[in-house]
């Protein structure tokens, strides 16, 4: 069952993502939210991890996150999608179940 | 203290985490507000995720929070002139000082001249200013 | 306790400083004003309405300090000094004028 992992945490402090990325499935979809998503943003020392894990997993991140810290959003790495808080709700309820990664 | 004369000590904020998603960006500002009255040698550093407190065209609208990305423009108003930026940190994040606002500060000895209050620094560099404060402050 | 303006009532803290500075008038700062028996005068707008554009500006209200040089550079020397200011609002130049201004009591200071 295809699950939806949220990580709100940067990668730059905690190894959340990582941990997630490691034991997200594949099929599962991941939303990076809060001070996780400075993981989405190109050109980090992180974004090819984020690239790679792309192959099978599929990654959004929340746009009135990045407009917050004044990141923007044609700066995001190829293939994550922005979407906003409705967006977020429907990819909760899209998905079987719910994982947060603190 | 002696006769009046005040000890000036140099004290250090330490910044390092990133706004909104935790209270310490805000709480490290208003600490150094309410400190600049007590006229010591202030610096500040943003270093790690501490330097996206310092992005431009910040919109916190849609996540309900106050902006106070503007206040630190008002820095140079409290005589807080030192602002380092550790290199190393804006390149893991695929930043540079475009990205961050540009803070400045009225030099009152030199006719009220703009300079700037941002100072780029190695990691090495940093370590020794670091080294040179009486107290630091972590955020 | 709520000020009453034109009939219609807004929040204040236990200082009286406005909850919400959205819903400021000028009014607003005329009754606050009058209620602490010291109409405002010209003199005294500058002030507040200077405290209104600094706090659009940088999202805070700013320290006395800070409050009396950037007067003088704005206004003039005669006015950028303590004294004229506590002459102004004897209650602290800083509290009393961001109260009339709708901002909120600046953090730490006089």
């Amino acid at each position: 069952m295809a699950m939806l992992h949220t990580v709100n945490k940067s990668p730059f402090e905690k190894n959340s993502l990582d941990s997630c990325m490691r034991l997200a499935k594949a099929g599962s979809s991941v939303l990076l939210i809060e001070d996780g998503v400075v993981a989405a943003m190109k050109g980090t020392k992180h974004s090819n991890a984020v690239a790679d894990a792309m192959t099978d997993v599929s990654f959004y991140v929340l746009g009135p996150d990045l407009k917050a810290r004044g990141l923007s959003e044609n700066n995001v790495v190829d293939g994550i999608k922005v979407v906003d808080y409705s967006g977020f709700v429907d990819l909760a309820t899209e998905h079987e179940s719910v994982q947060a990664w603190l | 203290m002696e006769d009046g004369d005040q000890v000036i000590k140099k004290f250090m904020y330490m910044n390092r985490k990133s706004p909104y998603g935790t209270i310490y960006a805000l709480e490290s500002l208003e600490v150094v507000l309410i400190a600049a009255a007590f006229d010591q040698d202030v610096s500040l550093v943003f270093a790690d995720d501490g330097v996206y407190q310092l992005m431009k065209g910040q919109n916190t609208e849609e996540i309900g929070m106050k902006n106070f990305s503007p206040t630190y423009s008002a820095l140079g108003d409290y005589d807080i002139k030192k602002i380092y930026i550790e290199k190393e940190s804006l390149e893991e994040r695929g930043l540079s000082l475009d990205d961050l606002q540009d803070l400045k500060y009225e030099d009152e000895d030199d006719d009220w001249a703009e300079k700037d209050s941002i100072h780029l620094v190695s990691r090495e560099e940093l370590a020794e200013v670091i080294d040179q404060q009486d107290v630091v402050f972590s955020f | 306790m709520p000020i009453e303006v034109d009939g219609q009532s807004y929040e204040t803290d236990e200082e009286g400083y406005l909850a919400d500075l959205n819903q400021w008038r000028p009014e607003l700062a005329t009754a606050m004003a009058d209620a602490d028996g010291a109409p405002l005068t010209e003199d005294h707008w500058e002030v507040v309405n200077f405290l209104r554009e600094y706090y659009e500006e940088y999202q805070i209200a700013p320290a006395v300090r800070v409050l009396t040089k950037a007067i003088g550079k704005k206004l003039g020397k005669e006015k950028g000094n303590s004294k004229y200011l506590y002459e102004l609002f004897p209650y602290g130049p800083a509290k009393q004028a961001c109260k009339y201004a709708g901002l909120p009591k600046p953090t730490g200071c006089v």
